[in-house]
């Protein structure tokens, strides 16, 4: 965006060719060091969780992949990620399925549909969401949301208990998945909608107003020219939110009652998250128990990774299909 | 104009009626969730957010007693965070500096890439790194410092993002205008490009500054949590107002949930205020680019 501008050598306003040639390669190699140091950083991160959750798969008496049960303190240590890595995708999947309808709706709302004059301030209420700090939202879902929603949980398996997803929890409501999936939800919408917001807003208007000249309808106008250019951008704002709701902690930790055993039922409690786990067991375990819980990060690290790296290749891809 | 130019058919009103009720359907839905948070920590927090709770630690406090608060955890975050900024500002704008001005700059797609890619670091994952590195690795000891990295780590994908795109508004004429008078480029940067940028790289920092004051993951991690005052940073465990608030919340007691509550409502100010703080810039100063 900025190409380099390359200065001519004669000396003017009283810098020498040579003091300036200094300057800017002291302040290019400070500049280029802070780059290199993150780089650098990332690669750290990935290197120290490797180096210490090696010894304690290695201790692992079971299958690390495999096993249900999380004994990292027993001997022989014997723990996996199995239930863990469940919990982490059903609860995403959960609040994914909640959150991608109302975030689009709203990206569609403040874009297309909202006054001009208030969009910005409209838009501007929605981000709030994302200022709420996670250990408030899940404590306001312990402390409140829980109660409302057992009775709505019992109701539902009532009515459509024949759904596997909404069967029988042994008639316990609280804590469940659901109130799991709801916090989280709530908590990646506003990351969904404002990157969305962002890539409608990309949308030349006189699109939109050739659709609407032609004769189509609002909803039309929004579906033949407004979404179609917009889906790469889209997708991976939802691959964004994805990666946040997979990592999200201390909500997780608040609200989820975990049971040792991997379920579907949403309605009830069940399973838990890799970083739930973490937030839970790291105070209570010794070296071995931390070294398990750092084993259970690297993968969670690496999971998060690869849905950030997926999102960022799908937009690069689409500009360089635009460019070409 | 004739009748079946003007008129849409039924089935295509009703779509468009549908379209436009779902689209202000989910708008107020995401309202919802936003309203019932900040009122009902507004009425639950008001029973305890009282003098004590602002100049009292825990310290001998059991969970059944109606006193103690969160002094020593103000104390922490503000340290926490403090630090945590000293260190990310600074490196976040030279790497941004080194994106946007140094064109040609050999590591300047990789930087791009571990940015993107840094955003998304869990913070759990930043509080476990800083405790392999920090005190598995080099033997440091839990402390707020080893916080303040971590929180440094979630900070500078942030800085370094809101920067570059700020930096990329500055018009390129300046930039040729200060070079053509013979300033050097460093100088052209810190003189021309940056204060021109000053007012949205501020708002980004601010905002950057916001997200990490409510970051409790990490915490848990790496300053633990602490129930008397700790005002060194740099040695043993330390409370933190998020982690303050993960502690008490986690109680059965309701004297403990009452002080969760007021610790949100001291949370939700704080992040609220730099939030406010952060637009009023954007207001004030807007780039004209």
């Amino acid at each position: 965006m900025t190409a380099p501008i390359e200065a001519r050598e004669p000396t003017l306003a009283g810098v020498t060719g040579e003091s300036r040639a200094r300057g800017d390669r002291v302040f290019f190699a400070l500049t280029g060091a802070s780059g290199a140091f993150l780089v650098l950083l990332i690669v750290a991160i990935g290197a120290f969780l490797v180096a210490q959750a090696l010894p304690s798969l290695r201790d692992d008496s079971s299958s690390f992949l495999t096993t249900k049960q999380f004994l990292p303190e027993a001997d022989p240590p014997s723990f996996g990620i199995a239930v863990l890595a469940l919990g982490t995708v059903l609860t995403s999947i959960v609040a994914m399925v909640l959150a991608v309808p109302v975030a689009l709706g709203v990206a569609v709302f403040v874009t297309q549909l909202a006054p001009r004059r208030l969009a910005g301030l409209l838009g501007g209420l929605v981000d709030l969401l994302a200022a709420v700090p996670s250990v408030v939202y899940g404590l306001w879902g312990v402390a409140f949301l829980n109660r409302h929603l057992q009775g709505f949980n019992a109701v539902l398996h009532d009515q459509l208990g024949w759904i596997p997803i909404f069967g029988d929890t042994g008639g316990r409501y609280s804590k469940s998945i659901l109130l799991a999936g709801i916090v989280l939800a709530i908590m990646v919408l506003p990351i969904i909608a404002a990157l969305s917001r962002e890539v409608l807003l990309q949308v030349p208007t006189p699109l939109v107003e050739g659709a609407l000249a032609l004769g189509a309808t609002r909803w039309e106008a929004v579906r033949t020219a407004v979404l179609p250019p917009s889906w790469p951008g889209i997708v991976s704002a939802i691959m964004l939110g994805l990666g946040r709701a997979l990592g999200e902690t201390i909500a997780v930790a608040l609200v989820l009652g975990t049971t040792p055993e991997i379920t579907a039922r949403i309605l009830g409690p069940g399973g838990n998250t890799i970083a739930a786990n973490i937030a839970a067991k790291f105070g209570e375990y010794s070296s071995a128990g931390r070294g398990a819980l750092i084993a259970t990060g690297l993968v969670l690290f690496v999971i998060t990774f690869l849905v950030n790296a997926a999102a960022r290749a799908i937009v690069l891809r689409s500009a360089r299909r635009r460019l070409a | 104009m004739s009748d079946t130019l003007m008129r849409t058919s039924a089935s295509r009103a009703v779509k468009d009626k549908a379209f436009t009720v779902l689209t202000w359907a989910a708008f107020l839905v995401a309202l919802v969730p936003l309203v019932s948070v900040v009122a009902l920590v507004v009425k639950k927090g008001a029973a305890r957010f009282d003098p004590t709770f602002l100049t009292h630690s825990m310290n001998g406090v059991g969970p059944r007693d109606t006193d103690g608060g969160a002094y020593h955890a103000v104390l922490g975050t503000l340290e926490q965070v403090g630090i945590a900024s000293l260190i990310a500002i600074p490196l976040g704008l030279l790497a941004a500096v080194y994106v946007v001005e140094h064109g040609r700059g050999p590591l300047v797609p990789v930087v791009r890439f571990v940015t993107d890619v840094m955003t998304g670091v869990p913070s759990i994952v930043a509080g476990l790194f800083v405790f392999t590195f920090w005190v598995l690795a080099l033997g440091q000891g839990f402390s707020g410092f080893a916080a303040a990295l971590a929180l440094a780590i979630l900070m500078l994908p942030t800085v370094v993002r809101t920067t570059e795109v700020v930096l990329g508004l500055v018009p390129d004429s300046l930039r040729e205008a200060s070079l053509a008078l013979g300033v050097p480029r460093w100088k052209t940067v810190l003189r021309v490009v940056l204060p021109t940028a000053m007012s949205g790289i501020t708002t980004g920092i601010v905002l950057a500054i916001a997200r990490v004051t409510g970051e409790t993951a990490p915490l848990l991690l790496t300053a633990l949590n602490f129930d008397s005052i700790n005002t060194n940073p740099f040695h043993g465990q330390q409370a933190g107002l998020p982690s303050y608030v993960f502690a008490q919340a986690g109680q059965p007691q309701q004297a403990a949930l009452d002080r969760a509550w007021a610790g949100a409502l001291t949370l939700l100010l704080l992040v609220l205020l730099l939030n406010l703080i952060a637009r009023l810039i954007a207001r004030r100063t807007r780039l004209k680019g």
